[in-house]
């Protein structure tokens, strides 16, 4: 499938912005299934300051602020090729060891909900990815999919107990229960191509698991499946903060608003 | 001038008369007045107070500013026993930066099975940002402070290898500086190596690592956290013997990709930076986003290839003291060769049975944080009461993998001059190494630092300790 995406965000600020740098994961990533045809990031109120590639292997680029700038907008447009590969990115590539993937972070830490979770599921499966797929299952029936309740900052645990939930949050609850189960985890964010609008609200994130064999497979626990050739990696990390689209710090003490235009289509 | 003691005493070894290296000095020495040596011993205090070497002792009610002890009487190391030395640091050197670039990359040691996987993976000093990093001139550690105790005529093991921000060596400078001032023919009598040049080797080592992206001759500056630093003193000191800026966080920022200082011609791009600043708060943009001290988005300007970072983030890996335990292994593996500088045996109280063992000998042991440092947190089982050494044995059984034992190594000793004349007191060596893509330096010395108190085994400053001018002979 080849898919186009038109992305813009736009952070406008309550004064002007002495100085500030906003770190970018926003260029897809080359993997199995998904060539990049064409991308370019262009960024109005700032300017590109460096670029380079994290442990992940994300493309990172920095952009600062235009000095006494009161808004900033970041475009992104491309095209990617994709394939369906049933979920599988394959085999673990670069120099960030899998042990890695274990580490349990602050969105991710487990704590008695999760450990409630992996319970539930147990330990009795064919094989890795029907267990995987039973947890992915299992976490969407305890967390359906609901807007305006968690944001950026909620984590596992606490998305678990008030049973409403976000793909982000979704992400998060499977990425803690497969470290527990022992399974070397991550999160990803990227893009998926939805049937029925082009306009979407954000971008998608989904959690991908290492399992004996397949290598990374990726699982979209929000629609209950291994991605397919709708979806578009993008950048990939320990949890949420690793992956983000965008990570900044902004002097001067004003307060932002950010808004978001996102076109994803066929 | 005579010391029969059961410790091996550098002056007079085991016996009484002065081993070969110090034999000019005491000739010279025996011809002095003492009452005379005494006063000069005062001036020494009033000439530091003058330079303004004072330091901040951390955990005591009041930060007051104290001078550390300066004591008259050289600690004399000689050219044989020197050039032994300096290859057994050489050699460990080389090795920490090649175990610093496996470790951030391929991991080859721990494939071979010669340092277990959890030692890295559940290591705090271990740094992710640096994984897959590759720093300008392929050096991870561009200054070293080894710290070496001796035990006897040929017996040298290194306690510590600090590979993050070693500091002292601005007291190695102004100790020399004060005895060739307080005793100038001494110097013509006895052929001692110069330390002087220390402040030039740095800045040329330090620009031989200068990042591609550098154009001329590199720029290089010292970034402190500024004047409530307890090193604070030498960060100035150090920018200033080497004719270079010294910066806070706030001097720098981005500009057109590269890391740049404010100057009164505008912004000037820096090559190499000396940070005088920890990894957690070098950059609040991808570390500890509370820190005011650091500068934002650096670790993306180095990861870019836009700056050196001396030393570079994520060193304290190789420094740690449960690593410590494995350094034989890790410099077998790297050098192909067997250690020139013996380790001190090292119980890891992660492990059950070295657990069980430290715990039923801890009257006997020295006992140390796995990250620790300048003698914090640490017990020294002889010197502890019964009380102490119940109330450490709590916080052993809580946290064990916190912990390192090693038994009480019979430090050296070297004369210093106290109101009753000259009495032992037990020493440990910090030498300076630099590193640079084509060599390696070791200025010939150190800073030598002495316990002032008989019979302890504690020598940090912050304990009160004291320093003595060091002094290798050209021979």
């Amino acid at each position: 499938m080849r898919v186009k995406i038109r992305h813009t965000t736009e952070y406008a600020y309550n004064g002007q912005v002495p100085y500030g740098l906003q770190q970018l994961r926003m260029i897809p990533k080359t993997s199995a299934g998904q060539t990049i045809l064409s991308w370019e990031t262009r960024v109005e109120g700032g300017s590109k300051e460096v670029t380079f590639t994290d442990q992940h292997n994300n493309h990172v680029e920095l952009i600062s602020l235009n000095p006494e700038t009161r808004s900033i907008s970041i475009h992104c447009e491309g095209e990617v090729d994709t394939a369906d590969t049933v979920g599988v990115i394959g085999q673990h590539g670069g120099y960030a060891p899998l042990w890695y993937f274990l580490r349990s972070t602050s969105h991710t830490k487990a704590g008695p909900h999760v450990r409630a979770l992996v319970k539930a599921v147990g330990k009795d499966y064919e094989s890795d990815t029907t267990r995987l797929h039973a947890l992915s299952a299992q976490i969407l029936s305890q967390v359906p999919y609901a807007t305006g309740t968690t944001d950026f900052s909620t984590l596992a645990e606490e998305a678990l107990e008030s049973a409403n939930g976000v793909c982000q949050d979704h992400a998060h609850i499977f990425i803690s229960a497969a470290r527990l189960m022992g399974y070397p985890a991550r999160y990803v964010s990227g893009y998926l191509v939805m049937n029925d609008r082009v306009e979407q609200e954000a971008g998608h994130a989904w959690a991908e698991a290492h399992v004996a064999g397949l290598g990374w497979v990726g699982f979209d626990v929000s629609n209950g499946v291994s991605p397919d050739e709708r979806y578009v990696r993008v950048a990939t990390g320990l949890d949420y903060s690793e992956a983000a689209p965008v990570s900044g710090i902004i002097f001067g003490g004003h307060s932002e608003s950010m808004t978001v235009h996102l076109q994803v289509q066929q | 001038m005579n010391n029969p003691s059961e410790f091996f005493d550098e002056l007079s070894g085991f016996g009484e008369t002065p081993r070969a290296p110090y034999a000019d000095y005491c000739g010279w020495f025996d011809r002095q007045n003492e009452a005379q040596l005494r006063k000069k011993a005062k001036e020494a205090e009033v000439f530091f107070r003058r330079t303004g070497i004072t330091f901040n002792v951390y955990g005591q009610q009041e930060a007051t500013e104290r001078l550390i002890p300066f004591d008259v009487v050289p600690r004399i190391i000689s050219g044989r026993e020197w050039s032994r030395l300096t290859k057994g640091i050489e050699q460990r050197v080389r090795a920490i930066n090649a175990f610093l670039h496996d470790i951030y990359h391929r991991q080859e040691i721990v494939r071979a099975g010669r340092v277990p996987v959890e030692l890295i993976a559940q290591n705090e000093a271990f740094l992710p940002q640096m994984i897959g990093v590759s720093p300008p001139g392929g050096i991870y550690t561009h200054i070293v402070g080894t710290d070496i105790v001796r035990t006897g005529e040929d017996e040298f093991y290194v306690l510590e290898d600090n590979a993050r921000t070693p500091s002292g060596v601005s007291y190695m400078l102004e100790n020399r500086e004060t005895m060739l001032q307080m005793f100038p023919e001494l110097f013509s009598r006895v052929p001692v190596r110069e330390v002087s040049d220390y402040p030039k080797m740095l800045r040329r080592s330090l620009s031989a690592c200068a990042p591609e992206a550098c154009e001329g001759k590199p720029v290089v500056a010292v970034l402190t956290p500024g004047i409530h630093n307890s090193a604070y003193f030498e960060h100035s000191f150090l920018a200033d013997q080497m004719g270079v800026e010294l910066v806070e966080g706030h001097d720098l920022r981005l500009v057109d990709g590269r890391i740049a200082m404010r100057t009164t011609q505008g912004y000037t791009p820096i090559d190499v930076l000396y940070r005088r600043i920890d990894d957690d708060y070098l950059d609040p943009l991808n570390f500890n986003p509370t820190s005011m001290l650091g500068v934002p988005g650096i670790m993306d300007a180095y990861r870019a290839g836009k700056i050196t970072i001396a030393n570079a983030p994520g060193t304290g890996i190789a420094d740690d003291k449960a690593i410590y335990s494995y350094m034989p292994e890790i410099v077998e593996f790297y050098t192909g060769e067997k250690a020139i500088l013996k380790n001190v045996p090292t119980w890891r109280c992660s492990e059950p049975d070295a657990l069980a063992y430290v715990l039923e000998h801890l009257p006997e042991l020295v006992v140390k944080e796995v990250h620790g440092s300048g003698g914090y947190g640490m017990l020294v089982g002889p010197a502890a009461n019964k009380r102490e050494i119940a109330a450490f044995a709590d916080k052993l059984r809580s946290k064990p993998s916190n912990y390192i034992a090693q038994p009480t190594l019979s430090l050296s000793t070297v004369p210093v001059m106290t109101k009753a004349g000259l009495a032992p007191r037990h020493v440990d060596l910090r030498p300076f190494v630099l590193v640079s893509p084509n060599k390696i330096e070791i200025t010939p010395g150190g800073l030598t630092r002495v316990a002032m108190k008989a019979g302890s085994l504690v020598v940090n400053s912050s304990q009160g300790g004291g320093t003595k001018d060091t002094w290798v002979l050209d021979e």
